[in-house]
């Protein structure tokens, strides 16, 4: 039995539209979202994904077919029928796109918005500061003996990802200072001066992350909360999120920032909040100890910089002592092997 | 003064020359033919696409396992650099600019381009400033990364940067000394009879392609020649330690280099719009929409860049702005795909090499710009930025589109160029190892960016390493695939099957000469008596027999038989 073919394409769409379908929501290609924002560009992926995989297995299929329905037969020299085009599938074909670029393009700008992009106190990023380089100032200055700018004068630089949209105006719950290094994260609690090599935050609390960068371009990455953000030297940028799972997680340097890149990993520890407050307590006390502060001193970026032994043997490539080096970074020890 | 008169006197070196064949010491001069000067682009820049190629196999060997074991950080930092330098400035471009370089004034119908000593001065900034970089490694190599970002590039060695200063912007000004050429040879070169709607569309493409090299190279330039003087004499355009903004580099840097994606795809988008029809006896499925689509990408092409510092210091606003105008491209690009598609659908098609490489072009290339869709949507980039997912994302672009479209294309012309075929049952082997190591190597990339592996390093965290393997795995049967067509290609060159003028039945003026073409290409001017594209029209029927074949050697250059449609067209 002959099946007419408008029922054969009609089959094929269903099962292309099922299977877009399924494996837009079954590709386990994600890893643990970990935060309302993770979920958020989560479901954007997978919408995305849907609508990809039905255009791959279209594109495909018409090569496939027409590779095998449309081979040349031996000894047939004769041309294909002169078909120059067909306005209305011309038109059909350039208005599909359109549209699904325009849903996507909308959608995007939602979930982009209700992650916080758009928050109008996000990063009040001063701009460079070049107060002592404009033409017509008095020539003598160094930057620092001009007066700085007024903070937050320049909020329509958002640069990063605030609070989401009905936290916009409030402070952030925690806030912790991120520097960008060559090749470490330094994170300062600014409330209580505690300084460390991983970032601990409490669950469920709102977190503003303040990154800054002391040489070189850093990106400062949490794969399982989707968020990324340069450190750029001079600027100011920030994330801020709100952790809703217990773990622990990798903090990634995204931007090539020398030789060492690949090891500028750290670990970002969701804690529930007493253990965080215990951790906290725990470096308080740490700080008065003079031996800790010594070693916190040689992470003064002046002095790393300046070390002659910086980045020579493998082992100390953060130019400074062992102790100092594991209590900021102890994946050190592990990937230098 | 007619144009045969015009152009004999724009080209002194062959005056007087008996119309016949190239010597094979002319390949290694400065020869002002615009044939010699396409295969010079052609064959340097595949060397450097070896050399390219050896840099990512030591890539993956070193990736193969999570340590850093192979090659120091260092190295590995000079291998990326030096590795994407030279596939985008020394292959791909230059591949182009060969493609460009011999086949525009065979298609237009001139003897050569509009300013032959230039186009040879063009060539010959290619190979100095190749060497300058490959020999970097013998000095100091740079190692920031093809983007070279301040102000790490101005920390990690004047030498090795300043070297790779200078090749970009010898690269650039060659590039720009090409793009004259072609557009003015496309606008001002073809045969009286040809109007704009009846050039094939791949001369199309080389007018896109050349307006976006000469809006965007100069720009490059501009912000290259600032980063030498913060490099060397310690200024601070870009250097924040002295009050300069590292992120105009950028800005600067992408508002050439993203339509630099499009100077390496587009030309290969015209080659494929030629190479289809052919071989599937068909005419190309609207050609207005096809040949247009190419002015929007180079349009929209102009006003995306920002999308490649999502994350970086761009405000919220500005996000938005590039994330819809990239999205944009999406269109244009799918009328050409979608026309390919109608172009191949109900043809005759010959599965032969050129035309395997032509459909794994469209194949690969859907992928690439799939996830391009997916890359511009601001949400997610950020999540993907700077991960695995653009390495696979760029690569399923430029090895998946430009290389396959490069190869489709040398397939294709090489019995034109050479006047011998190539080898099929090689060329088909080539095809399906390069197939496989594309896929092979690229796509778990797209796994691993999304699990959260980042580009540029050397070492990884262990549980990504199956993913890795399988990528290095790729990789060398990749490498592998480049040998059965260096063997064939060589072995063809010089004792392949006699090609004769027209071996595909095409259309287009270039097979209306020779195999090879004479050296002032045509005996007489072709006059345009059909369109590129006019497969089964007239004598071409289905119905009819034609009489064309690869017999037709002693039939007049130029000599088609007339008909009234033409391509451009509307009525079928």
């Amino acid at each position: 039995m002959k099946i007419p073919s408008n029922i054969l394409t009609l089959l094929a769409g269903v099962i292309l539209t099922l299977v877009s379908l399924w494996y837009g929501q079954n590709h386990g290609l994600l890893p643990e979202a970990a935060s309302d924002e993770a979920a958020l560009v989560d479901g954007l992926f997978n919408s995305m994904m849907t609508v990809s995989i039905g255009l791959f297995i279209l594109v495909q299929g018409v090569l496939i077919i027409s590779a095998i329905r449309f081979r040349r037969r031996a000894g047939d020299n004769t041309d294909g029928p002169p078909i120059h085009g067909n306005i209305p599938l011309e038109i059909v074909w350039t208005a599909i796109p359109a549209v699904i670029v325009l849903v996507i393009g909308v959608y995007s700008f939602d979930i982009y918005k209700a992650m916080g992009g758009f928050d109008p106190q996000a990063a009040t990023d001063p701009g460079i500061v070049q107060v002592a380089m404009l033409p017509g100032e008095q020539a003598s200055g160094l930057i620092d003996s001009q007066p700085k700018p007024a903070r937050h004068v320049h909020n329509h630089l958002a640069l990063g990802v605030g609070t989401f949209p009905e936290g916009e105006g409030r402070p952030a719950d925690v806030n912790v200072d991120v520097m960008g290094l060559q090749y470490a994260w330094i994170f300062t609690y600014p409330d209580s001066g505690v300084t460390s090599g991983e970032l601990h935050i409490p669950v469920n609390q709102e977190v503003q992350l303040n990154i800054k960068a002391q040489d070189v371009l850093h990106a400062f990455w949490l794969p399982e909360f989707r968020l990324k953000q340069d450190a750029i030297p001079g600027r100011d940028t920030e994330l801020r999120f709100v952790p809703r799972h217990i773990g622990t997680y990798p903090v990634i340097c995204a931007e090539l920032c020398g030789a060492y890149h690949g090891a500028m990993n750290t670990k970002l520890y969701v804690q529930s909040q007493e253990e965080y407050d215990g951790w906290l307590q725990e470096q308080i006390a740490s700080l008065s100890d003079p031996n800790q502060a010594i070693a916190m001193r040689a992470i003064a970026p002046s002095e790393s910089r300046s070390n002659a032994e910086f980045l020579a043997p493998f082992a100390s490539q953060m130019g400074i002592d062992t102790a100092a080096l594991e209590q900021l970074h102890p994946q050190h020890v592990s990937m230098n092997r | 003064m007619t144009q045969a008169e015009w152009q004999s006197t724009t080209t002194p070196t062959t005056k007087g020359a008996i119309p016949g064949q190239r010597k094979w010491q002319d390949y290694f001069t400065f020869n002002t033919d615009h044939k010699v000067i396409g295969i010079q682009y052609l064959v340097t820049s595949f060397i450097f696409y070896m050399i390219g190629g050896a840099l990512a196999t030591a890539i993956r060997t070193e990736l193969a396992t999570p340590e850093s074991d192979l090659v120091s950080p260092e190295l590995y930092n000079n291998l990326l650099t030096v590795h994407g330098t030279v596939m985008i400035f020394l292959w791909i471009i230059p591949a182009g600019s060969g493609l460009a370089n011999y086949l525009i004034p065979l298609m237009v119908g001139a003897r050569d381009m509009a300013f032959p000593k230039m186009n040879a001065l063009a060539f010959w900034m290619v190979p100095p400033a190749g060497l300058a970089l490959i020999g970097s490694f013998f000095l100091e190599a740079p190692q920031a990364g093809w983007t070279s970002y301040p102000p790490l590039s101005l920390m990690t060695g004047k030498v090795g940067e300043g070297i790779w200063i200078f090749t970009l912007l010898v690269l650039g000004t060659s590039s720009i000394l090409g793009a004259i050429n072609f557009f003015v040879t496309i606008v001002k070169m073809r045969v009286p009879s040809m109007g704009f709607n009846d050039m094939p569309l791949f001369c199309w493409s080389m007018l896109a392609a050349s307006a976006l090299i000469l809006i965007g190279t100069p720009v490059l330039a501009g912000a290259l020649i600032l980063l030498a003087f913060d490099l060397l004499a310690g200024t601070a355009f870009f250097n924040p330690t002295g009050g300069g903004d590292p992120i105009v580099y950028q800005h600067m840097f992408w508002f050439y280099s993203h339509p630099a994606v499009y100077i390496m795809i587009l030309p290969l988008f015209g080659a494929i719009s030629d190479i289809l029809p052919v071989h599937a006896r068909k005419p190309i499925f609207g050609y207005r929409a096809i040949a247009y689509s190419s002015l929007a990408i180079s349009f929209l092409g102009l006003i995306v860049w920002a999308h490649h510092m999502f994350t970086s210091g761009t405000p919220a606003w500005l996000r938005m702005f590039f994330m819809i105008t990239t999205m944009v491209i999406a269109v244009p690009t799918g009328i050409k795909v979608f026309g390919w598609l109608a172009t191949i659908w109900g043809g005759k098609i010959q599965l032969n090499s050129a035309m395997l490489f032509a459909m794994g072009f469209i194949s690969m290339f859907v992928i690439g710009g799939i996830s391009g869709v997916m890359v511009a949507a601001v949400p997610f980039d950020i999540h993907v930025h700077d991960t695995y997912f653009i390495v696979a994302h760029l690569h399923y672009v430029l090895f998946g589109g430009s290389v396959f479209g490069i190869y489709s294309a040398i397939y294709h012309w090489f019995p034109k160029m050479t006047g011998r075929m190539l080898n099929e049952p090689l060329g088909i082997v080539h095809f399906v190892l390069t197939f496989i190591g594309m896929n092979l190597t690229f796509m778990p990339m797209h796994e691993l960016g999304l699990l959260g592996m980042n580009r540029r390093i050397a070492l990884y965290d262990p549980k990504f390493a199956t993913l890795n393997l399988v990528c290095t795995i790729g990789t060398y049967i990749l490498a592998v695939s480049t040998l059965p067509f260096l063997a064939n290609a060589g072995w063809s060159w010089i004792s392949g099957k006699k090609a004769g003028n027209n071996p595909w039945r095409a259309l287009t003026f270039e097979w209306m000469t020779t195999s090879p073409p004479a050296i002032e290409n045509f005996e007489q001017l072709p006059v345009l008596t059909s369109g590129p594209y006019d497969y089964g029209l007239g004598k071409r029927n289905p119905q009819m027999e034609p009489e064309e074949s690869q017999s037709n050697v002693e039939a007049p250059p130029g000599f088609i038989p007339p008909e009234e449609a033409r391509a451009g067209s509307p009525e079928p």
